[in-house]
C-alpha cells in the first residue's frame, strides 16, 4: 500500500527534486558570482567598497534564510510582481553571496604575499595577477569551504517551501494531503533523497578538488 | 521614514512577543544539543564498533537533510505512531537533535586537538580514563570549541525562525500574522529583518565577550 | 648608459632607510651590492622596480623614467629574482617561465612554451619542466624563478639575496648558473653575499651601510683595501679582506 503510493508518486516527488536543483544552481551562481566580487573588492578595492562588503555579510548572514524569503516574495510583490522561484533565488543567492564572499576573501587572504610581489615584478598588473596568479590558487583552495556552503544551500532550498515554489519538501506535503496520510514514509523517502542529493554533490566536489589538485597546495603557497 | 517608524511603532510590541518564545527555543534546543552532542562526541571517539556505526549514522543523516523536513517528520509524522507533540515541543526536539549533530562534530574536533600527553599525564597521575577526560581533556576541549560552538549557536537563533512553518508562534509568524492584518508585508518584513540583525548581534557580543573571560593563556 | 638610479630616498615611518642612493649599471655590467643587514639593500632594489615606491628620486632604464604610466611595461625590462623565489605555485616549472611571455608579451602558446624550454636548459632544468614549485629543491626552485626572469628578455636582472634562503650545499648551483648569465653578457644587479660570485663575476662592488654607498670600486680593489673602517670590518667579518685576506 505504503510501497504503492510511493511508486505511483515518484515522479512528484523527483520533479520536487529537479525544482530544488534548479533552485541551488541558480542561488549558488548568484552567490559565487556576487561573493567572488565582493571579495576581491574587499581585499584590493577603496576602502569604501570594503566598508560596503562587511555591511552586505552583516545584513546578509544576520536575517534567517526564512525571514529573508517572506521578504524578497511578499515584501517585494508590494512593488513588483515577482515569482517565488526568482524571490527564493535572489533571497538565498544574496544571503550565499555574503558566505561565500568570506570564503574567498579568506583564501585570497591565505595566499602568500610574494605571489602578487612576482607578478607585478615581472610587469603584470594587477587584475591580471589577480585573474591569472591569484584567483587559480584562491578557487582552488576554496573548494572545501565552499562544499560546506552547497551543502548547506542544498538545505536551504527546502525553505523556498514556505513560500510556495514547489520543490522537493513542498511535493511531500502535496502527496500528503492528496493521499491522506503515509507522513512518515512520505517524508522519510524525501529525507533520503535529500540525503542522496547531498551526497552526490559532495562527492562531485571532492572528486574536482582531487582533479585541481596541486602538489604542496595544502600548505597554502610558497614563502 | 516615519512612516516606517510609525509602523514599527505601532506593530513592534505585539512582534517582540514572540521573542520569549524565541530565545526560549533557542536555549533549549541549544542545551539539548550541548547534552547529546557530547555524547555523540563521545560515542564516536571512544565508542565500540556498534555505538560508532550508529552515532556516526545520526550525524551523517542529520546533517545530510534539511532542518525543515526534520520539523514536519516530528511534528506531522510521528503522530502517525502515536507520539504527538505540541509545535513548540516539536521544534525544540527539531532543532536540538539537528544541532546535537554538529555540536557533536565540532567536540570532537576539539577533543582530537588536545595533545595525548594530556591525557597520558593525567593516567600517570593516577587518574581512571574517565577521570583523565572529564577533568583534564573536557575542560581543555571546551574552551577550545567556544568560537565554533557560538557560531554554531548564532547560526541556530536564525533557524528557529523555521518553527513558524509549524506554527510555533515565535517572532517570524507573529510578523506574518501582522503582514496579513496590513497587508504592509515589506514594512513588516523589513521590521522583522531589523529584529533579527539586532538579536543576533547582540547574541555575537555577548558570546565573544564570554569567550574573552573564558580564555587561558596558550589554550 | 642601461640603467641610472637618482637619489632615492624611502622612509618608514620615522626611519629613514635610504638617504639618497645613486648608481648606473652599463650594459654588461653585473654589480653586486653588499653591506650589513638593515642598510637598506633589498629596500633599494625594490625602489629600482617600484615594488615598494621610492619617497623621492627617480630610476631610468634605457633613459626612459619609471612612472606609474608606464609601469608594467618597465618592470617587463627589469626582471627581478626573489630571496624566496616566489614560483607560482599552482603553475609547473615550464608554465612558471612561460606565463609571462603568453600573457604579458602576447606570445602564442606553442611559442611561449618552446622560449620557456629553452630558458629552463639554460638553468639546467629542463628534466624537471613538468614539476611543481613543491616538488623541487628550493636550489631548483631558484634556478626555475631565474629563468622566469630570463623569459622575459629583459634588460637587467634584479638579484634579491638570492642564495640566502638556501641550505649552503644548495647555493652553488644557483651561484653557477649566475656566474653563467654574468660572461654571457647579461646585465646583473645583485644584492647577495656570495663572495665567490662577487670576486669571479662582479665588475663592480657597491657597499652599503646606513642608508648611504660608502664605497664602490673593482672587487679586486674594495676587497683589498677597502677605504672605510666599516667596509672593513664588514668584509673582515664574512671572512674576506682585511687582515683575513
Amino acid at each position: 500500500m505504503i510501497v504503492e503510493i510511493l511508486i505511483t508518486q515518484m515522479p512528484y516527488l523527483l520533479h520536487g527534486v529537479w525544482v530544488a536543483l534548479q533552485l541551488l544552481v541558480c542561488l549558488l551562481a548568484l552567490g559565487f558570482v556576487l561573493g567572488l566580487s565582493l571579495a576581491i573588492l574587499e581585499v584590493y578595492g577603496h576602502w569604501t567598497l570594503r566598508w560596503f562588503g562587511v555591511l552586505f555579510e552583516r545584513i546578509f548572514r544576520g536575517i534567517p534564510a526564512i525571514v529573508l524569503l517572506l521578504l524578497f516574495y511578499y515584501g517585494v510583490a508590494d512593488f513588483v510582481d515577482i515569482s517565488a522561484f526568482t524571490a527564493a533565488v535572489l533571497a538565498l543567492g544574496l544571503r550565499s553571496a555574503a558566505y561565500q564572499s568570506q570564503i574567498f576573501r579568506g583564501s585570497i587572504l591565505s595566499i602568500s604575499q610574494g605571489q602578487m610581489l612576482a607578478a607585478r615584478a615581472m610587469g603584470m598588473s594587477k587584475p591580471m595577477a589577480i585573474r591569472e596568479i591569484i584567483l587559480p590558487q584562491a578557487l582552488r583552495l576554496s573548494i572545501g569551504p565552499w562544499t560546506n556552503e552547497f551543502s548547506s544551500e542544498m538545505k536551504a532550498t527546502s525553505l523556498a517551501y514556505v513560500i510556495g515554489v514547489v520543490e522537493l519538501t513542498r511535493q511531500a506535503r502535496y502527496i500528503i494531503s492528496s493521499t491522506q496520510g503515509n507522513i512518515l514514509a512520505v517524508f522519510a523517502v524525501v529525507a533520503a533523497l535529500y540525503f542522496i542529493f547531498n551526497w552526490l554533490g559532495n562527492w562531485g566536489l571532492y572528486r574536482l578538488e582531487r582533479k585541481l589538485a596541486v602538489p604542496g597546495f595544502e600548505q597554502g603557497g610558497q614563502g | 521614514m516615519s512612516e516606517f517608524l510609525e509602523f514599527g511603532a505601532e506593530h513592534l510590541p505585539y512582534i517582540l512577543e514572540g521573542l520569549p518564545i524565541t530565545l526560549g527555543l533557542w536555549a533549549l534546543a541549544m542545551a539539548i544539543g550541548a547534552l547529546f552532542g557530547l555524547l555523540l562526541a563521545w560515542a564516536r571517539l571512544y565508542g565500540n564498533k556498534l555505538i560508532y556505526g550508529a552515532a556516526t549514522a545520526y550525524v551523517e543523516i542529520f546533517r545530510g537533510t534539511p532542518m525543515l523536513v526534520q520539523m514536519l517528520f516530528i511534528y506531522l509524522g510521528l503522530p502517525e505512531i502515536g507520539i504527538v507533540f505540541d509545535p513548540f515541543t516539536a521544534a525544540v526536539i527539531a532543532i536540538g537533535l539537528n544541532t546535537s549533530a554538529y555540536q557533536a562534530e565540532y567536540f570532537r574536533g576539539a577533543i582530537r586537538s588536545i595533545p595525548r600527553g594530556q591525557l597520558q599525564a593525567a593516567r600517570a597521575m593516577g587518574m581512571s580514563q574517565f577521570q583523565g577526560l572529564r577533568w583534564i581533556i573536557l575542560p581543555q576541549a571546551l574552551r577550545r570549541v567556544i568560537p565554533q560552538w557560538s557560531n554554531e549557536a548564532i547560526l541556530e537563533l536564525k533557524y528557529t525562525s523555521i518553527a513558524y512553518a509549524i506554527g510555533v508562534s515565535e517572532l517570524t509568524a507573529r510578523a506574518e500574522k501582522i503582514g496579513y492584518e496590513t497587508f504592509m508585508f515589506f514594512e513588516v518584513f523589513m521590521l522583522l529583518a531589523l529584529i533579527y540583525i539586532v538579536l543576533t548581534g547582540t547574541v555575537a557580543q555577548i558570546l565573544q565577550f564570554l569567550e574573552k573571560r573564558t580564555a587561558i593563556p596558550g589554550l | 648608459m642601461l640603467l641610472q638610479v637618482e637619489n632615492i630616498h624611502k622612509r618608514y615611518g620615522t626611519a629613514e632607510v635610504l638617504k639618497g642612493v645613486s648608481l648606473n649599471v652599463v650594459a654588461g655590467q653585473s654589480k653586486v651590492i653588499m653591506g650589513p643587514s638593515g642598510t637598506g639593500k633589498s629596500t633599494l632594489l625594490r625602489c629600482i622596480n617600484h615594488l615598494t615606491p621610492p619617497d623621492q628620486g627617480r630610476v631610468l632604464v634605457e633613459g626612459v623614467e619609471i612612472t606609474s604610466a608606464n609601469l608594467n611595461k618597465m618592470r617587463e625590462k627589469l626582471a627581478f629574482v626573489f630571496q624566496d623565489f616566489n614560483l607560482f605555485t599552482h603553475l609547473r616549472a615550464v608554465d612558471n617561465v612561460a606565463v609571462g611571455p603568453r600573457k604579458i608579451r602576447g606570445m602564442n602558446k606553442v611559442a611561449a612554451r618552446d622560449l620557456a624550454m629553452r630558458e629552463l636548459e639554460r638553468v639546467g632544468m629542463v628534466e624537471r619542466a613538468e614539476a611543481y614549485p613543491a616538488e623541487l629543491s628550493g636550489g631548483q626552485q631558484q634556478r626555475v624563478s631565474i629563468a622566469r626572469a630570463l623569459a622575459m628578455e629583459p634588460k637587467v636582472i634584479l638579484f634579491d639575496e638570492p642564495t640566502s634562503a638556501l641550505d649552503p650545499e644548495l647555493t652553488g648551483e644557483v651561484v653557477a648558473v649566475m656566474k653563467q648569465l654574468a660572461s654571457d653578457g647579461m646585465t646583473m644587479l645583485v644584492v647577495s653575499h656570495e663572495i665567490g660570485f662577487a670576486r669571479q663575476a662582479a665588475d663592480e662592488i657597491i657597499f652599503m651601510d646606513g642608508g648611504h654607498i660608502l664605497e664602490q670600486g673593482p672587487p679586486e680593489q674594495l676587497f683589498a683595501s677597502p677605504q672605510h673602517e666599516r667596509t672593513r670590518q664588514f668584509l673582515s667579518r664574512i671572512g674576506e679582506g682585511g687582515a683575513g685576506a
